[in-house]
């Protein structure tokens, strides 16, 4: 078919806009990989764009020093093997219950499940419940109040419904019960269900910075984020501070001690690493996760 | 009926431990928030404070910073729905125009990596990138002549909503292109094929037929946008802005939920932070009555 001026016309705008997107979406993963490999000095002078101009790995051995950098990645790795394993296993094994036919009192779970999900008591309330259940400073907090996940309920319950009668039958017939036959019989055929939902759940954990901020306050319990966020948070300071001082050249000879940006953002790019490692995993598999959870009801 | 219960007690004690943990952490929450009504204690606790009707709330209303954090928490919603809600859905039409496969996924891919990124990591490019001595984007401007000497762009109120809103465009575009890419997929190829023998072009293709098979889907994700809008950004806002500690884009940047935060966690005034945040969660649950209620009357779709 002969194509057309408009043809042509489409064609150049959504070509060049989609790698415009692609280019802009990837340009700030790759400047502060960048920046962490250039030295911490030269990178304070400026102009580090798309290739570095002292390459050095002196950043990462340094934050790889850093006792409580390593500290906060071993609690953020915690909490996210610990809160992502015993969050899918408890929803999964509420969905299964939600998904069985003769359950007395489905709908008025499921009415109780609903509601959370556009109403919510909001910050305070929050707050305030997790210091009178005595949750402040503790590694539990990470985990408890986000154990059971509605969306990820819905989802496993629609996964479970559409496994065959027969299978279940037939593990009833063997004298499994329904706690039995979940675990047994279940959960071994829902592997890319589990999968999915782990990923999601996995990289939120990771992820999450905003309640470890609130709840904790000790110092050795601090996940990675919170420790990211903080040292992010000194270069900002830093560049108000330079604005004040007299001279540029006789602050940063004062302020020995500040964090270089290069060593912040070697740190991001420990905190992002194993997320674009998992991120082809997920992306096999989270199309349709999103587009199980999106639908209604 | 007791007695059934029992007897599937197996089924039962799969439930009943996930529905008592739902009580605890969303329900008691949402009776606590009656403390918005109460002068709070942390040392009377809930039973034992003190009742004092509808005072926080008027305090709240007669508040010197009221007016303002309205308007910031108006604005940043309206820009968000105007500007970042349709963004996916550009992307998506975009996207379907792609005849090659591998330059599709390619940019799909891509894409999708920003939405799997924590706010602090993003918050933390965002502000390497504008900084003033190493900031590609000074360098990137200074080069093109658009600037000529850096700028400070995060100390700078008037820039404060285009930085939030193309950030929150930049980490989400792709991901939430996701559904109406489905949708777009499920329109059916034989009316493209009929509208081309009737000498419609590609544009009219898109206009004609390829947006009206997605507008239910835009209709749902619209209202429930609609219900989320007051949310405007929270952590977003709070790690650009030093956890509300910078003054200077606090007239610009303080929305009710950054509010709620600095009143009621780092200033430890419960009730008042609470009337707050229960003025927000009223509104919401207003806007998406209305929004479901209009997306009913035109005919199209709604939630309920």
């Amino acid at each position: 078919m002969k194509r057309s001026l408009e043809d042509h016309f489409i064609d150049i705008v959504v070509y060049t806009f989609l790698f415009l997107l692609a280019v802009v979406t990837l340009y700030p993963f790759w400047n502060s990989l960048v920046i962490s490999f250039n030295s911490g000095n030269d990178t304070a002078a400026g102009g580090i764009t798309i290739w570095p101009r002292e390459f050095t790995m002196e950043n990462y051995k340094y934050v790889l020093k850093d006792v409580r950098l390593v500290n906060a990645f071993w609690i953020t790795v915690a909490r996210t093997v610990v809160g992502t394993f015993l969050s899918i296993m408890f929803t999964a094994m509420f969905a299964y219950g939600m998904s069985r036919r003769g359950l007395i009192g489905k709908k008025f779970y499921m009415i109780m499940c609903v509601i959370t999900m556009y109403f919510s008591g909001g910050l305070i309330p929050s707050y305030l419940l997790i210091k009178d259940l005595h949750l402040m400073n503790t590694f539990w907090v990470f985990v408890i109040p986000g154990l059971i996940s509605v969306w990820n309920m819905i989802i496993f319950r629609t996964f479970f419904m559409g496994l065959p009668d027969g299978l279940e039958e037939s593990a009833r017939i063997d004298g499994c019960n329904h706690i039995n036959t979940f675990f047994r019989i279940v959960l071994p055929v829902s592997g890319p269900v589990v999968a999915t939902l782990s990923l999601f759940t996995a990289v939120g954990h990771w992820n999450a910075w905003f309640d470890a901020s609130i709840y904790i306050s000790n110092q050795k319990l601090l996940p990675l984020q919170v420790l990211l966020n903080q040292t992010i948070q000194s270069i900002m300071t830093f560049e108000s501070a330079t604005q004040i001082s007299a001279t540029k050249q006789e602050f940063l000879q004062n302020a020995q001690s500040v964090t270089h940006k290069s060593i912040v953002m070697a740190t991001t790019m420990i905190a992002t690493i194993p997320i674009v490692m998992v991120y082809p995993f997920v992306q096999k598999y989270f199309v349709k996760g999103v587009l199980v959870g999106s639908l209604k009801e | 009926m007791t007695r059934r219960f029992i007897q599937q007690w197996d089924l039962q004690i799969l439930v009943i431990p996930a529905i008592i943990m739902i009580f605890i952490f969303s329900y008691i929450p949402m009776w606590g928030v009656l403390t918005a009504f109460q002068d709070y204690s942390p040392a009377k606790g809930f039973l034992g404070s003190e009742w004092v009707g509808f005072k926080h709330f008027r305090m709240f209303f007669n508040a010197p910073e009221f007016w303002q954090i309205m308007r910031n928490t108006i604005v940043i919603s309206l820009l968000k729905l105007f500007i970042a809600f349709p963004a996916p859905i550009v992307l998506a039409l975009m996207l379907n125009e792609v005849k090659n496969a591998a330059f599709k996924r390619l940019v799909q891919t891509i894409s999708y990596l920003p939405h799997f990124i924590s706010w602090v990591i993003v918050s933390g490019f965002v502000i390497s990138l504008l900084s003033v001595d190493n900031g590609s984007v000074n360098i990137l401007m200074q080069k093109v002549n658009l600037i000529d000497e850096p700028v400070h762009w995060l100390s700078i109120p008037e820039y404060f909503w285009s930085i939030l809103i193309s950030t929150g465009i930049w980490k989400d575009i792709g991901f939430g292109a996701i559904v109406y890419l489905a949708a777009i997929a499920g329109v059916d190829p034989s009316m493209y094929e009929a509208a081309s023998i009737d000498g419609a072009g590609r544009f009219r293709q898109l206009v004609s037929i390829t947006i009206p098979s997605i507008a239910p889907v835009i209709i749902i994700f619209l209202i429930l946008q609609v219900g989320q809008i007051l949310n405007a950004g929270f952590e977003e806002i709070l790690l650009l802005t030093n956890q509300g500690q910078n003054v200077v884009l606090r007239p610009v940047a303080e929305t009710i939920d950054t509010y709620v935060y600095r009143v009621g966690i780092e200033n430890y005034r419960f009730s008042y932070a609470t009337a707050a945040g229960l003025f927000k969660s009223v509104i919401s649950v207003g806007l998406l009555v209305i929004a479901n209620k209009i997306a009913r009357k035109l005919g199209n779709s709604s939630l309920w």
